[in-house]
């Protein structure tokens, strides 16, 4: 594959192909297709969601534990946990 | 894993056979692939019984809603779910001698393969690496089809009878001496169709009492003919001479299940080239097993006859043995000497037995005589008897392509299996989308291939088998190979994990063939 292909509209086509090869909807009636693709968009959709509320706070939360350990190098570790 | 074996001085000649690992994202993915056209299949099954879609497979009748359901065993789920969907890669109606080149009735289907019409036009020189024509002989001009038109006006295409009636020809006793001379053997005899050879004769051969030791990827027929039978079935892993020698092992120390006597018979059921997995048998090793336990050797060489051997003797020539160690030497018509029908060879006892009790001398009809001509003409053909040396050539160049065709594509990294010189090549394809995807891309760039799915192998093993022919020349085989390059960079088919480096003791492929081109 040449690297120049890489973000070209026909590789992104190729792509898509592919993905329609693996999941088999290639072989789908175009009804089935429309069901298939919602629902995967559905569960695309949630799982970004999903990442985006619980990761951001998440990562807050182990930074700020990380930034008291930091500041009070002494303190014995237990106190910290709430 | 690749084996190559030198082994005792039983190999005159390295046995070169590969069957590459499935790499295990593509088996985790064909998996993914199978369950979602499940989930559909389910979605529209329901949609049926609750009449939201119109029902268009059989059903039970209205009055036979309450019996036992018929049809909701996962053979039928999957014809009508998944079978459906890619049906149009099956049943093509060609309309041409099925040569190197072949036409194909174009047809269209409008609802989704559930019928099909034809459009009328026929797509012209497709070529054909589906059919079984290893020698070229399925040809519609030349000596053989002459000879065969000539026999055709002398004695008519019907024969009326049963060999053991009325059904006995000169022209089946001159084939079967033949076909004796040119297997090495003492005798032979000639049936109308290769499968009923197999499923018929199994059982005249072997009863209750008797042991049958069967390879795990046989072919349908012998598997019948083994049932048939009546006798105790154990099957050995495929090709593995260490299981065939536990079974054998353990059938004379044990004798039978329960009153412990000893075995009657012990048949040993092999074919000389497996055609879904392109492996030839390790006959060397089979003959030596069965030399040291006294068993008895069944060889189907269907697939090897005409096509291996430096004479297209088969498989036994391949090796080098004798024809005398295999007991009987059963073989089909259809493959390489462009006829259809199945013979037996081996002892004259053995043959005069089986003209008595065979149920196919018995029962069905003897062969039309042009086809018994077309097989003559074509064994004096490669037995070089007609004086010319088309026969020696023709085998020649079936080596030839077959080396060619499967280096190259090893070299362009797809999965092939089978041995080096075996003339049926499987390409592995895996997911189910894609077996009917290469069906439809291949045949728009005007090639025709057979896609094997899951019946007749396991269900993620999916590939697509091409079948060399002498007939085909080399640009026909470059042109073939230069779409499968195409199609696998389309489908991303190129599974190998082990790119070959091109032998680099050989001069290229351009000099090489010029060498041994007549």
């Amino acid at each position: 594959m040449d690297v120049k292909r890489r973000n070209t509209p026909s590789y992104l086509h190729w792509l898509f192909c592919q993905f329609e090869l693996i999941t088999c909807s290639y072989l789908m009636e175009p009804w089935e297709k429309v069901l298939f693709y919602s629902f995967n968009l559905a569960m695309a959709g949630l799982l970004l969601y999903t990442a985006y509320v619980c990761v951001a706070f998440h990562l807050s939360s182990a930074l700020q534990l990380l930034w008291s350990f930091l500041a009070n190098p002494r303190e014995n570790a237990l106190s910290v946990v709430k | 894993i690749n084996h190559i074996v030198h082994n005792g001085g039983l190999y005159k000649r390295p046995f070169n056979e590969a069957f590459e690992e499935t790499p295990m994202l593509v088996a985790v993915l064909t998996y993914v692939g199978y369950g979602v056209l499940t989930l559909f299949g389910y979605l529209r099954d329901f949609m049926r019984q609750w009449k939201i879609e119109k029902c268009q497979n059989a059903t039970e009748r209205e009055e036979q809603k309450d019996f036992v359901p018929l049809y909701q065993d996962f053979e039928n789920f999957y014809n009508r779910n998944l079978y459906m969907r890619i049906r149009d890669s099956w049943n093509r109606p060609i309309c041409s001698v099925p040569g190197a080149k072949v036409d194909m009735m174009e047809r269209v289907s409008h609802d989704y393969n559930w019928t099909f019409t034809y459009t009328g036009r026929v797509i012209k020189d497709i070529i054909n690496m589906g059919s079984y024509n290893y020698l070229g002989f399925a040809q519609k001009a030349g000596a053989c089809q002459e000879a065969a038109a000539k026999v055709l006006s002398q004695y008519g295409a019907g024969v009326c009878s049963t060999r053991q009636e009325m059904g006995n020809l000169d022209k089946h006793e001159e084939l079967e001496k033949l076909v004796a001379r040119f297997l090495g053997v003492e005798s032979a005899m000639a049936y109308g169709m290769g499968f009923a050879t197999n499923s018929m004769n199994i059982p005249a051969l072997v009863g209750k009492g008797c042991l049958i030791l069967s390879d795990e990827l046989n072919h349908a027929s012998l598997v019948l003919g083994a049932r048939l039978s009546g006798a105790t079935i154990r099957i050995f892993k495929h090709n593995n001479m260490q299981s065939l020698e536990k079974l054998l092992k353990d059938a004379i120390v044990h004798g039978q299940p329960r009153t412990r006597r000893p075995w009657k018979k012990i048949l040993i059921l092999v074919e000389g080239i497996y055609s879904m997995e392109g492996s030839i048998v390790r006959l060397p090793e089979v003959i030596a097993l069965k030399k040291k336990y006294k068993s008895y050797l069944y060889l189907d060489e269907a697939h090897s006859i005409g096509a291996l051997g430096p004479s297209g003797r088969g498989v036994v020539e391949y090796f080098g043995l004798s024809p005398e160690d295999v007991d009987v030497m059963m073989g089909t018509f259809t493959k390489s000497f462009g006829a259809a029908g199945g013979y037996i060879g081996g002892k004259k006892e053995l043959i005069d037995y089986l003209r008595t009790y065979s149920h196919s001398a018995a029962y069905a009809t003897s062969m039309s005589p042009p086809v018994v001509e077309q097989i003559i003409t074509s064994v004096k053909c490669i037995m070089g008897e007609d004086g010319t040396t088309i026969g020696r050539a023709r085998v020649q160049q079936l080596a030839e392509n077959t080396r060619y065709f499967r280096r190259r594509l090893k070299e362009m990294g797809f999965i092939i299996y089978g041995n080096e010189d075996s003339p049926v090549v499987p390409l592995m394809l895996y997911m189910p989308a894609k077996i009917g995807a290469f069906g439809r891309e291949m045949l728009k760039r005007n090639i025709g291939v057979v896609v094997v799915g899951f019946p007749a192998t396991p269900i993620i093993e999916s590939r697509a088998r091409f079948c060399l022919s002498a007939a085909h020349t080399k640009e026909m085989l470059d042109t073939a190979l230069k779409e499968i390059n195409e199609v696998g960079d389309l489908l991303q088919l190129k599974y190998s994990r082990r790119r070959l480096v091109p032998l680099l003791d050989r001069p290229f492929d351009e000099t090489t063939y010029e060498e041994t081109e007549d």
